[in-house]
């Protein structure tokens, strides 16, 4: 089956419903896409499919077809996300980094940090306390950034 | 990946022609956006094993108003609702639920449709389409007919869709009074609800409850006592006797009726009568 894959035309064979995760990782070798829960809460897997942001455990191959897939090898490894990501030490086990940097990937310069939190909704961290994943998207989008500043996204009582 | 993938299988048609005639022909599980697929091949509450992929259809996809009736296309992603400057003026409380949903990765994936053939009790789009007195319309290779949404399920995960037809469009008359709706999880994203309602303060009031029965459920009892005049605290009564929420992984039972309840009083002091 053809796709994009970052960027070059490739056939890859694999069964039409193994995941599109599986297929990167086992089928094209780009071991960067990482499996959290493979159920759709994580955001781990997180790639780019025509520009979209999905969680690659839940996408049949088939609908792939196709399509541009980017992923995190995609970025080149001396991205701006990439460096900040480490100097700010926003990977610590780094099992969410890559589905981190693909979200981060998709904000716009001036996007808020309220608008950064938004975006990470679907991307869990155990690690970081997400306050290093913040600094390092604020930094990588050339802003400075003052955590105190960030607003409660609770819910309101019910 | 806990299931084998080797037996199951997925037609790709690409057209909504195409696909109704491979409905008509054998029993096939749409996939769309496929966030509750894998989920349910893993933990065994799906065994199914031959899909169809229906995201290629054209057909399925859009928002437009027709004579003055809000038409959103059953393989319309959340995003794309979201986003929408119509739905955003004609159905707010639909941006409401479809915002809360997932992250950003289950919103650009997830779609309306999909939403109502998974038919979960505590689906979140399910109370919003209740309330605004959707009709959903359903197409096989033979016919299209048309079903009010509260007449759709017909038990937990049951409805009256049959195997050979799709959910290809969801209409939506206009809502007259102000719109409502809540969303009550564990937190504010990826969470599957505990409660959701959405609710219109009209003088006809309209309320719909997910997660406090098998399926999503209007209120009518609720919203009768309401529209005789009754206090808030006597509909707070009608709403107890009418729901009948259960004990499960994500509540109590006791949890779910004090916050129907809470929710119910919120919506009222919330909204400016009519």
């Amino acid at each position: 089956m053809r796709f994009t894959l970052n960027g070059s035309s490739v056939n890859v064979a694999a069964h039409p419903m193994k995941r599109l995760l599986d297929v990167l990782r086992e089928e094209c070798g780009l071991t960067g896409t990482k499996e959290g829960c493979g159920e759709g809460e994580c955001g781990a897997c997180t790639v780019l499919v025509d520009d979209v942001l999905v969680v690659s455990c839940l996408v049949p191959f088939a609908q792939v077809e196709g399509a541009a897939v980017t992923t995190i090898e995609g970025l080149g490894g001396n991205h701006a996300l990439q460096h900040h990501f480490m100097n700010e030490a926003g990977a610590q086990c780094g099992i969410c980094t890559p589905g981190m940097i693909m979200v981060a990937s998709t904000l716009p310069p001036d996007a808020s940090l309220e608008e950064v939190r938004v975006a990470l909704a679907g991307n869990l961290c155990r690690c970081t306390g997400y306050e290093a994943i913040y600094r390092a998207i604020q930094k990588a989008k050339g802003r400075d950034v003052i955590l105190s500043d960030a607003t409660d996204l609770h819910l309101p009582d019910a | 990946m806990r299931t084998a993938i080797s037996p199951l299988s997925i037609a790709t048609p690409r057209t909504l022609h195409d696909a109704l005639a491979m409905l008509r022909d054998e029993p096939l599980v749409p996939i769309a956006g496929a966030t509750d697929v894998y989920v349910g091949l893993n933990f065994g509450t799906l065994t199914a094993q031959r899909f169809i992929d229906i995201t290629r259809l054209d057909e399925l996809r859009g928002i437009a108003v027709q004579d003055d009736t809000l038409v959103i296309g059953a393989g319309t992603p959340y995003t794309t609702i979201m986003h929408s400057p119509i739905v955003q003026k004609r159905l707010p409380m639909l941006v409401q639920a479809a915002s809360q949903i997932g992250g950003v990765q289950i919103q650009n994936r997830g779609t309306l449709g999909g939403n109502i053939a998974n038919g979960s009790p505590a689906g979140d789009s399910l109370p919003v389409l209740a309330v605004a007195d959707a009709v959903l319309v359903l197409r096989s290779a033979a016919r299209e007919r048309r079903v009010s949404f509260t007449n759709f399920y017909t038990g937990y995960r049951a409805s009256v869709l049959r195997p050979d037809e799709l959910i290809v469009a969801v209409e939506i008359p206009r809502v007259e009074g102000a719109q409502w709706f809540r969303k009550v999880g564990t937190r504010a994203a990826q969470a599957i609800s505990k409660l959701v309602m959405a609710a219109v303060r009209a003088p006809s009031p309209r309320i719909a409850l997910g997660s406090v029965a098998a399926t999503t459920i209007r209120l009518s009892k609720t919203e009768a006592a309401l529209a005789a005049g009754a206090s808030i605290d006597d509909a707070v009564n009608v709403l107890e006797a009418e729901i009948a929420p259960i004990d499960d992984i994500r509540s109590s039972a006791d949890y779910r009726r004090q916050v129907a309840s809470n929710l119910l009083r919120r919506f009222w002091a919330d909204s400016t009568p009519p």
